[in-house]
């Protein structure tokens, strides 16, 4: 079956993609050095836009790249690059307590893992889906139920802009 | 696939950037756990999306995109003004706020 | 009769242009802030002139749709229901609800509106003197004019959510007129407290609105089709016995706690006084006549909720009289403990306020209006005497007993206009003050409310003899301080307001040309200045005769223009929207004949039947001369003993009075208590805000010590909490248990406490996320 050999390709996809984002997080939480960690989240943020290619959300995943890779990271390397002297690692990224953020961590990832295992056991997602999302429908959404929330939300815009530009003005 | 891969990966990031907020003591570096956190959560919504075949979770995960830009934004504008105040960004040094 | 009213019934209600356009009005202002906050620097007035100029355009504006609006009811019987003049458009819709936006415009809305406009146009007109030179003078003008837009928006809102939005605007221009010399930490605190207080009442404005939008929606939409936040759909559905006595209460409840913020009442009006630390024209424009009337203006709109929520016909007492009634008293009592002239008119306005809540409450609704409107006039003229003689005479100091004193010989203008406010606002006749007040007061015993009368007379009483100290220590007697010539840095340093706020170069010239002729000794203000005080007293003796009941029916005009007539409509007039013109509305011919050829309506009491009612029937107490002497002589008795005392006080030095209340411990507690206020602003400091804190801090230690000890040191550890409790509770038991005790003993739990609030970030994302893992562990044992 053609849609079968789809999904073991989308299976494989998903599978390379998580082990890279999951190593990248890994990575961005453990580097030494800020402009590294800066780069390996740009590979786990294009990992989700990955990911969400395979769930069927194109516009979401053009947004992600647009925004968060575009944009974003732009910000945080001139955050690094205006907050450090010297581009490198450095000895002491972590807290004193950094260790306390481990059981914590594990603590979560289990209590989520056995509550995502009991509810969603071997749960599969529709292959062919009724209704496939296409960006109409979503700007239906955004701009008929929920219009508010975009109100709010370009509220916070404004007032981020604002507030970035009164905290970091130089007076 | 099953919806458990997406949201099994979605929990493992959260739990990473979770990590992070708590471990590191450079203010760049919570921000950018902060993003993992949110990207985790994007991931949940739109695999969810997908199973109910809706265009909320779309919805939101654009919402929460926005929200986290605003959030860098402000985040880098304070880091910045902590820099130029204490020649610092050690989150562990700011502690005005002790009671 | 019968055929007047059918008569009535096709009766064409005359409109006009600036009735249709009232909606403008708002408009003007708020387009001249926004240039002003763009261009006001470069102009030649460096922005005045743009405030200026848009509030003689919305006064222009309302007095021309007030013109039209007379002409509307005036064409009419005077049993037939005038139609608001409404338009709506619709603001944004979302998913079934949609928000309108408009004006609701009727007697209430353009009386409001004409006094709004009056007084910022006065105002305005008085700061370019009053704050020349200062250094944010621009922002000072941009938000001045942006606070009157906000509050006409309000006076004219169509809807709830326009009414809201009106209402926090004004909110946030105060906290920056209150605050605008805000390098002096006392002013940034009152208009933090201003901000907060209202905030708190706040709250209940968005309940309130939520409540009465989910019981009312589907009744509106049904028989007005038109939203539940309409505030004709609100009245209609309050009066047409349709909804559930707990939700009306509820709703009448939460609104009035926001009017119980905003317009000062007792609890909530330990910010009015200080707010005070404004500049003066801010204090006369938003905490005299504009600002706090709001509440006041809140419950006269929506009367027909609070009537039915609070049965005000049907009982002899009710939350809204006795808020009214206490806080009439204890304001005129702390009234007499100020030395700060500002804080006395302070005090006098939340008296005052008091009188108008407690007007409303007891259904006295045309007297408590009329009294917004003469209290504007006086009141603006108080405070702004108040303004020049800081200005001109006690050099920038406002402390009566320190810098004030036998200025009517070099402030005539002054003194004269300040006489006339001050009996205006004693209520002695023919001032304003009299026909108002005394009207409330007659109004509340005809109701039922006897209690509440007396109330009232105290409280005229009390008010008559506060002024007079005021008025005593400032003018008569000898000069004191500042006023005596003398050029003191103490008054300078402490109680300047004006003028250490200009430190560029040019206003510290001015500052220095100032302090020349203040040490000259005392002189008359500017033209600028006084024009308005005489504009303003001219009001204070003549705005009474609108509503002058002592001289019969042809007399009551305000009755006839302003209060909505109690009739029973056709649902269409009351549902008018933007198509609607004027003449569309229609009236039933209901109007029965009741024997004694009373006119009588079923508004208020019983369920209208086909139709609704935007306004309860109210009852008018008949004027009578006698009990108008009583409240005289009781008014020319609290003037002449506080006359009599403060002569004995102040000038001879009376041995038997001075220094009496150290003397006499009763007199004593009680001046302690008053002086601190009745310790509310302690006991919201101290006890509430601890007490929120405490349990909350306390309750986080304890799990903290819990994870971190574990069970080894727990026993031990739960011992010493509770034998720290226990100590806390005989300590706080020993000690009296006042104010004192209970900020010890928040003390002492916080730096036991004060491990966990470490400051560091990290550290609460851990306790954060470590929580919330704790929280979802325990979720998922008990799910599975």
């Amino acid at each position: 079956m053609l849609a079968a050999d789809l999904l073991v390709a989308q299976n494989i996809g998903f599978g390379i993609i998580a082990v890279i984002m999951v190593v990248g997080a890994l990575r961005v939480v453990t580097t030494s050095n800020v402009v590294h960690a800066a780069l390996w989240l740009v590979t786990v943020l294009a990992g989700a836009a990955a990911q969400y290619v395979l769930l069927a959300a194109e516009f979401v995943a053009v947004t992600q790249v647009l925004v968060y890779i575009g944009a974003v990271m732009v910000l945080f390397l001139f955050g690094t690059m205006l907050t450090r002297a010297r581009i490198g690692s450095e000895k002491e990224v972590n807290n004193k307590n950094w260790f306390m953020g481990v059981p914590i961590a594990v603590l979560l990832l289990a209590t989520m893992l056995i509550a995502l295992n009991d509810g969603f056991g071997s749960e599969e997602l529709p292959a062919d889906p009724d209704t496939l999302v296409n960006t109409q429908m979503i700007s239906d959404q955004i701009f008929g139920p929920y219009l508010l929330p975009f109100w709010a939300l370009s509220f916070v815009l404004l007032a981020a802009v604002i507030g970035a530009i009164v905290l970091a003005r130089r007076d | 696939m099953l919806v458990n891969q997406f949201l099994m990966l979605g929990a493992v990031l959260f739990c990473i950037g979770v990590y992070g907020v708590i471990a590191r003591r450079n203010a760049v570096l919570v921000l950018m756990s902060i993003e993992l956190i949110l990207n985790s959560v994007n991931i949940n919504l739109l695999a969810f999306a997908l199973r109910n075949g809706s265009a909320d979770g779309h919805t939101f995960a654009l919402y929460v995109i926005a929200v986290a830009a605003a959030e860098v934004g402000v985040g880098l504008a304070m880091v910045l003004l902590v820099y130029r105040n204490r020649k610092s960004i050690a989150l562990d040094e700011l502690a005005e706020m002790k009671g | 009769m019968l055929s007047a009213s059918t008569e009535a019934a096709e009766a064409v209600f005359t409109s006009g242009w600036f009735l249709d356009h009232v909606w403008i009005v708002p408009i003007i202002p708020a387009v001249a802030f926004a240039l002003i906050i763009f261009f006001g620097k470069r102009l030649p007035m460096k922005g005045s002139e743009l405030g200026i100029v848009s509030m003689l355009a919305t006064l222009a504006m309302s007095a021309a749709a007030a013109y039209q609006w007379v002409n509307r009811v005036e064409a009419v019987e005077k049993e037939v229901f005038v139609p608001p003049v409404i338009k709506a458009w619709t603001w944004w819709s979302s998913d079934g609800f949609s928000f309108g936006i408009g004006q609701h415009i009727d007697g209430l809305a353009l009386i409001v509106l004409c006094v709004v406009a009056f007084i910022s146009t006065l105002v305005q007109i008085y700061s370019v003197e009053y704050l020349h030179g200062d250094r944010r003078y621009t922002h000072f003008f941009a938000s001045l004019t942006l606070f009157s837009a906000g509050m006409m928006n309000m006076v004219i809102a169509e809807n709830m959510l326009q009414l809201i939005l009106g209402w926090e605007i004004m909110g946030l221009c105060s906290f920056m007129l209150i605050g605008h010399w805000w390098e002096d930490g006392a002013n940034s605190r009152a208009a933090l407290k201003a901000f907060f207080t209202t905030r708190t009442g706040d709250i209940g404005l968005l309940v309130g609105t939520s409540v009465l939008f989910f019981a009312a929606n589907e009744w509106t939409q049904k028989t007005l089709g038109i939203s539940g936040f309409t505030i004709r759909g609100l009245s209609a559905w309050a009066l047409s016995g349709e909804p559930s006595s707990t939700a009306i209460t509820v709703g009448a409840v939460a609104l009035f706690i926001a009017c119980i913020g905003k317009s000062g009442q007792f609890p909530l009006h330990t910010w009015l006084p200080d707010a005070m630390a404004g500049p003066t024209p801010v204090s006369s424009l938003l905490h005299s006549s504009t600002m706090v009337v709001a509440g006041v203006f809140l419950v006269a709109r929506l009367y027909p909720v609070f009537f039915e929520g609070m049965n005000i016909l049907g009982t002899n007492v009710n939350f809204i009289v006795v808020i009214g009634g206490i806080t009439i008293i204890i304001a005129a009592a702390l009234a007499f403990v100020q030395n700060d002239i500002k804080k006395v008119l302070a005090y006098s306005t939340v008296s005052q306020l008091g009188y108008m809540m407690m007007g409303l409450g007891a259904g006295a609704w045309l007297p408590a209006v009329f009294h917004i409107f003469t209290h504007a006039f006086f009141k603006a003229c108080l405070f702004l005497g108040a303004g020049s003689i800081s200005h001109s005479a006690s050099h920038h100091s406002f402390d009566m007993k320190k810098d004030m004193g036998g200025l009517r010989k070099y402030m005539p203008i002054t003194f004269i206009t300040w006489i006339i406010s001050t009996l205006a606002l004693c209520g002695v006749f023919p001032f304003s003050g009299f026909f108002s007040k005394d009207e409330i007061i007659d109004n509340v015993g005809h109701n039922g409310y006897n209690v509440f009368m007396i109330v009232g007379l105290v409280g005229a009483f009390l008010t008559a003899a506060y002024m007079t100290r005021a008025t005593y220590l400032t003018f008569f007697g000898t000069p004191r301080g500042a006023s005596a010539g003398e050029h003191h840095d103490d008054a300078h340093g402490s109680h300047d307001t004006h003028d250490d706020h200009g430190h560029d170069a040019q206003a510290h010239d001015a500052h220095d040309v100032h302090d020349d002729h203040s040490s000259h000794g005392p002189r008359e203000s500017g033209k600028l200045i006084t024009v308005p005080l005489i504009i303003l007293a001219v009001l204070a003796i003549g705005s009474g005769f609108l509503n002058a009941t002592p001289f019969g029916e042809k007399w009551e005009k305000l009755k006839v223009w302003v209060e909505p007539r109690a009739e029973v409509v056709d649902p269409t007039s009351v549902a008018l929207v933007a198509h609607g013109g004027p003449g569309e509305a229609k009236s039933l011919p209901a109007a029965e004949e009741s024997e004694e050829g009373h006119h009588s309506s079923p508004c208020g009491s019983e369920t209208p039947t086909d139709g609704v009612c935007v306004a309860p029937q109210l009852n008018h107490a008949k004027f009578k001369w006698s009990k108008a002497a009583l409240s005289l002589i009781i008014v020319f008795a609290g003037i002449l003993i506080s006359w009599f005392l403060s002569m004995q006080l102040y000038e001879r030095k009376n041995k038997a009075l001075v220094g009496l209340t150290q003397r006499n411990k009763l007199l004593g507690a009680g001046y302690k208590l008053l002086a601190n206020k009745y310790y509310l602003d302690a006991l919201y400091e101290n006890v509430i805000v601890k007490a929120i804190a405490y349990p909350i801090s306390r309750g986080a230690y304890w799990v903290n010590q819990k994870v971190l000890d574990g069970a080894v040191n727990g026993a031990g550890i739960v011992a010493r909490v509770s034998a720290g409790w226990v100590y806390r509770n005989i300590d706080q038991r020993v000690v009296d248990g006042t104010v004192n005790s209970s900020g010890a003993a928040a003390q002492g739990a916080g730096s036991a406490l004060r491990p966990v609030q470490s400051g560091k970030v990290n550290q609460y994302g851990a306790l954060l996320f470590g929580a919330a893992a704790i929280g979802a562990l325990v979720l998922v044992i008990i799910n599975t």
